[in-house]
């Protein structure tokens, strides 16, 4: 059953590829079949635990996928993200050829994600992040104007850095342990010999991770990578496509599968410390809104290494529920910065100014993302950040706690900053609406219910959602 | 032994050229050497197929696809060759250095203390492993070369008029 997450996909990507018009043309809907169907299972795994169904397919492949509350989660992020990513796409580009790329290149990602997230195995992970590494690298370059392609070989060289330090980690891994399964690597933890090897590979690995989550100071790719790409493309890239190929990753061999030493600890709370901040005082001075998201973004990543390096269960279980939280409100902020593109043709805040009475819904979902984002009660990420400067305070991280609350009122400043630039105040005469689409505003709406509702619910969330998720570490 | 270390010192000779050389061809005529003495020491180190592979794929086909790439560049003057050797050299002077250094504690320090005993046994054959136990990484790799073709066709195939 578990294998059908990848190969439906690469099933449809084949059908899409065949020279059939009726088929090509219902492209997008095909995936969002697709896409809709993995949330369903996601959510209903509860109700009916169909990871439990035998694999028919294990009959001629061995794949050794393995399901549990973390892989479930992510599973669902994937879902909706991609989802939304594609419908935005589908309202946002408009040459066919293109349209028709595109919806091929996030399944693409698709495939590669999810058996992320379902493989136990390094190499294999690896072999999967590579995959959806050069399906984003396609996607962001799909305008093929020059900062696309900016952006792009900027990834590009980035994303082949961190594979230099993976490739490596693995062969110390390899030596040292003698398989790469998440098994035997664990196990090859607690056994005294080569453990200066296992170490180091650890380290190595853990410097690649870092790059390929765009953790300050490896940051360098991230705001031009987001900004340049179309809206499809940065909901998807900033949504889940780089956090499943860094952050999650981190998440699952850094809490269970190798084990978290104080000098690791003390490199991910530094690390996520000096993301929040640097990345929340540079997104104050962008004036483009996509850019000042991407920081944002850098910036909320911050709290999920941090969470990571605080290294208890429940600090774990608070970064996976902002991992969730973020992929949510960080995609409803791109949805917003597409709206306003496709409405008004630019993000630049210098230019927009007073379309709060132009577009109210795009200025009130906007406003319950950045208030998500900030960790403003009732909303989702209020909820996140409070389990994770909770479990920080537990563990003695008084300094670290304090950072991370102290930076929630720079996230503050900077979105009511945006707030007040392009929603409130007089409207510039010389701003003309070309008009919306509703897919869009659709969009804004579902994603802005799932903020307010998970944060309105969280007794729900947390006892349903949350604390399972305490069990997989440790 | 010193065969070995002749290897290991030619290895890093050609890779340093590689990347200091002005000229692309040249770059990739060193690319070419670096993949074929690694090649050699791979099969210094009994893996034969890895050799082969190495050989083949990274010395041979990997050097077709930079030619063709470089027939679309065009060529600098000669004062600006220099200025770029000079401008090269003095930015990667280090790389060997930290290689070297980097490779002799690592022997020194964690190679020289290796537990062998967690090692698989030599005689399993890598071609049984590859297609009896790794089926999830060669679908992998096949969705692999399936996506780059896709992006290559993405990328470079020319817009309808």
């Amino acid at each position: 059953m578990l294998s059908l997450f990848i190969l439906a996909p690469l099933f449809l990507l084949f059908v899409l590829n065949l020279p059939l018009k009726p088929v090509n043309k219902a492209c997008f809907w095909l995936a969002g079949v697709l896409l809709s169907a993995q949330i369903l299972m996601a959510l209903g795994h509860a109700l009916c635990p169909w990871s439990l169904y035998p694999d028919k397919l294990g009959l001629f492949f061995v794949f050794n996928l393995v399901m549990d509350n973390l892989t479930l989660v992510m599973l669902l992020v994937i879902g909706i993200v991609s989802l939304v990513a594609l419908f935005v796409g589908k309202s946002t580009i408009i040459l066919e050829e293109q349209r028709f790329n595109f919806v091929s290149l996030v399944l693409a990602c698709v495939i590669g994600m999810n058996a992320v997230v379902l493989v136990r195995d390094i190499f294999s992970l690896y072999i999967f992040i590579e995959i959806t590494s050069i399906a984003s690298f396609v996607l962001i370059a799909l305008k093929k104007d020059k900062l696309a392609i900016e952006g792009t070989f900027k990834y590009l060289i980035m994303s082949a850095v961190a594979t230099v330090f993976m490739l490596c980690a693995m062969a110390f891994l390899l030596l040292a342990a003698g398989d790469l399964s998440f098994a035997a690597v664990h196990s090859a933890f607690y056994n005294p010999a080569n453990a200066g090897l296992l170490k180091c590979g650890a380290g190595l690995f853990l410097c690649g991770l870092l790059i390929k989550s765009g953790v300050a100071p490896f940051h360098g790719w991230v705001p031009d990578a987001y900004s340049s790409a179309p809206a499809g493309v940065s909901i998807l890239l900033a949504g889940i496509t780089t956090k499943v190929a860094g952050v999650y990753v981190l998440l699952r061999l850094f809490g269970s599968v190798f084990i978290l030493n104080a000098q690791f600890q003390n490199i991910l709370l530094f690390a996520g410390a000096f993301s929040i901040v640097m990345a929340a005082l540079a997104a104050l001075t962008q004036d483009d809104f996509k850019r000042m998201l991407a920081y944002s973004s850098i910036s909320q990543v911050g709290y999920i290494i941090l969470a990571l390096g605080c290294g208890t269960p429940l600090a774990f279980a608070g970064a996976i529920f902002h991992f969730f939280n973020h992929a949510i409100f960080k995609s409803l902020l791109f949805v917003n910065a597409a709206s306003l593109e496709k409405e008004f043709g630019s993000t630049n805040m210098n230019t927009l100014a007073g379309l709060g009475n132009k577009s109210p819904v795009t200025g009130f979902t906007s406003l319950i993302g950045a208030l998500s984002t900030a960790g403003i009660p009732p909303f989702s990420g209020f909820w996140s950040k409070l389990i994770i400067i909770l479990a920080l305070f537990s563990a003695g991280r008084f300094v670290y706690g304090g950072i991370a609350l102290l930076a929630s009122i720079l996230t503050l400043a900077y979105f009511l900053a945006f707030q007040r630039r392009v929603f409130f105040g007089k409207t510039e005469s010389t701003l003309s609406s070309a008009g919306t689409s509703w897919a869009l505003r659709f969009w804004e709406i579902a994603l802005a219910l799932i903020t307010a509702a998970s944060g309105a619910v969280f007794v729900l969330v947390h006892n349903n959602w949350v604390l399972p998720l305490k069990a997989i570490f440790w | 032994m010193l065969i070995n270390l002749i290897l290991l010192f030619a290895l890093v000779l050609a890779a340093l050229w590689t990347v200091t050389t002005p000229r692309l061809i040249r770059a990739i005529v060193g690319l070419a050497i670096t993949s074929a003495i690694l090649s050699v020491i791979m099969y210094q180190l009994s893996s034969p197929l890895a050799a082969v592979f190495e050989l083949s794929v990274c010395s041979g086909l990997i050097s077709v696809i930079f030619v063709v790439t470089i027939s679309f560049t065009r060529r600098v003057s000669k004062e600006e060759l220099l200025v770029r050797r000079k401008q090269k050299i003095i930015k990667y002077w280090y790389l060997p250095v930290i290689l070297i250094a980097a490779g002799l504690l690592l022997n020194h320090y964690l190679l020289a203390n290796l537990n062998s005993s967690v090692l698989p046994a030599q005689e399993g054959d890598v071609r049984n492993l590859i297609w009896n136990s790794r089926h999830l990484d060669l679908f992998g790799q096949a969705v692999i070369l399936l996506v780059g073709a896709l992006g290559v066709v993405v990328l470079f195939k020319e817009p309808k008029k």
